[in-house]
């Protein structure tokens, strides 16, 4: 079985992103950045799945600028097999993102598609869905755990209110949510070799598919800041504030 | 040219993110329909024509649609998509599932999350964990966007809609329901709860038997960090945060939680936070509009005495 799984290049998870001074958009030069979370644990799922001797080939795709190598690297040095990047500059959107891996999936054949529940920049968590809707395929999303029997594969996903499980057939779109698995620590050493491995690259407009931007953004600003809070002394005195908010019955 | 919300229920009732997507529904001024699909959805159906400001209730039944896969509900939402002009849904399982398979069929682009319609195609929405609040524009002809839910207000009662049906698309072959496990409980749903109290991992095996009498007291939901469900004391359904329930009641109570910003993101909407822990400098106290350094475990119990 092949798999393919979507990374994208994000400003790291730990840096508090700030707005830039004009407010058209938020402040990104300078700013670390690295996979973005749920795609890596889409990446160590595809891996399990190799170790476990069900996955025979694993082939990470990433859309965007120059820069998204850095993030397929990580993919490397955690054990992926191949990269391919998809060079699009420029703004891109969920549905332009979609259509691109379309065009990679029309060449590369995978039997499972991984990608992460969301995106931690646009937190817009659409690709993987525009993506099954695209290829005429059904969709795992939000998986927290995996099985794979012969051409169907059974996803365990959170839902509101619990879990639900369901049995799609390959090729299939599974996206992944935080607990579907704890992503390995990359060893110096192979972060090493990765920097030596080949990366494909292939430019967006040479896939023949319109990845126009659909949206644009007008301006970006901080939420207002919360009032000043107090501390309080006792739990009696805590009744006593929620009973003058109204906030108690 | 109309609105067309896809509404959420749980085969009995509407669920309150589907009223409260009707009100955001209202900034598009045109008529709203909701469409309500499922097996057996009379009862249901009956009850969406009832909310103020819809105009029209089509109701969507075939049997395979008792478990409403994404599949199968977004070609329902494809099959009578030309009519409309906008189509929303709140952000929930359902929606993310749907939408964003509905807008990729149409060949249109789609807004997550929206908090604020400003115009007919501009939009707030929050990015980088609610760090940020972006305000886009769409150039598409359709519109399809979901909403935060509790961001908008929930529609009353007041209407007497015309209920239409509509066939049910064959059932997609490629997907199968095969099992759910639903975290029953008597409290409210969390991400609409007026109430929320919250736990984080000190509560540890304690977690269940000191929040319920106080969640009981308050009629509140109850809430966990995702460090409290990944230790197991809770489940998975109960996390709050930017990857799990984002809510906005009228009081949070967050118990022993320190403040993580990933946490901190799906509350800060809530009208009141209270914030109980033992660390005078835990982040929460900075979000938190009254605070009581106070160690959990006797403060729970004097908590849930004071509510009488």
């Amino acid at each position: 079985m092949k798999i393919m799984v979507a990374v994208k290049h994000v400003v790291d998870y730990n840096i508090v992103p700030r707005v830039k001074q004009d407010g058209s958009d938020v402040e990104i030069s300078g700013v670390k950045m690295g996979i973005n979370p749920f795609d890596e644990i889409a990446v160590e799922e595809a891996l399990r799945l190799k170790e476990k001797g069900i996955a025979t080939e694993i082939v990470a795709v990433s859309i965007g600028a120059e820069n998204s190598k850095d993030t397929l690297r990580h993919a490397l040095a955690m054990g992926v097999d191949r990269a391919v990047l998809v060079q699009a500059e420029g703004k891109l959107q969920p549905l332009g993102v979609a259509k691109l891996l379309k065009a990679v999936a029309g060449r590369e054949q995978p039997d499972l598609i991984l990608l992460g529940k969301q995106a931690i920049d646009d937190d817009a968590g659409q690709a993987g869905q525009m993506l099954a809707a695209l290829l005429g395929a059904g969709q795992g999303l939000f998986a927290s755990e995996i099985k794979v029997n012969g051409n169907e594969i059974e996803v365990n996903r959170e839902v509101d209110g619990g879990t639900e499980t369901v049995a799609l057939q390959l090729p299939a779109i599974v996206t992944a949510d935080l607990r579907l698995n704890e992503p390995r620590f990359i060893k110096l050493p192979n972060m090493m070799m990765a920097k030596k491995k080949p990366i494909d690259v292939i430019a967006g407009t040479e896939l023949g598919v319109d990845f126009a931007s659909h949206l644009s953004l007008l301006n970006v600003a901080e939420p207002a800041p919360r009032k000043p809070g107090v501390i309080l002394n006792s739990v009696a005195e805590l009744v006593e504030k929620l009973r003058i908010e109204k906030v108690l019955a | 040219m109309s609105v067309l919300i896809l509404a959420e229920h749980d085969g009995q009732h509407i669920k309150q993110s589907t009223r409260q997507a009707v009100t955001a529904a209202a900034a598009w001024q045109h008529p709203i329909h909701l469409l309500v699909a499922g097996a057996d959805v009379s009862a249901v159906a009956a009850e969406a024509a009832t909310i103020a400001g819809v105009a029209k209730v089509i109701k969507v039944e075939a049997p395979h649609l008792v478990h409403l896969l994404a599949e199968d509900v977004a070609a329902a939402v494809q099959q009578i998509a030309a009519e409309y002009q906008v189509i929303v849904a709140a952000h929930s399982t359902l929606g993310k599932g749907v939408l964003p398979r509905v807008a990729a069929l149409l060949d249109v682009g789609m807004v997550s999350d929206v908090v604020e319609i400003q115009a007919p195609a501009t939009y707030v929405r929050p990015i980088y964990a609610g760090n940020i609040l972006a305000t886009v524009q769409s150039s598409d002809a359709v519109q399809v966007v979901t909403v935060r839910a509790t961001s908008f207000e929930a529609a009353a009662n007041g209407a007497n809609a015309e209920i239409t049906s509509a066939a049910a698309p064959a059932a997609f072959a490629k997907v199968r329901w095969v099992s759910e496990q639903r975290n029953l409980s008597d409290r409210p749903e969390l991400a609409t709860a007026n109430v929320v109290i919250s736990g984080g991992r000190s509560l540890g095996e304690q977690f269940n038997t000191l929040l319920e009498p106080v969640a009981h007291k308050l009629n509140a939901a109850i809430g966990a960090t995702r460090a409290c469900v990944d230790a197991g004391f809770a489940p998975n359904d109960l996390q709050v945060g930017q990857t799990g329930t984002v809510v906005a009641p009228e009081l949070y109570i967050a118990v022993g939680i320190s403040g993580a910003m990933q946490h901190l993101a799906g509350i800060k909407d809530s009208k009141v936070i209270v914030a109980i822990n033992h660390d005078p400098d835990a982040p929460i106290f900075k979000h938190a509009d009254y605070g009581l350094v106070a160690d959990l475990f006797k403060a729970l119990p004097e908590l849930n005495a004071a509510l009488g």
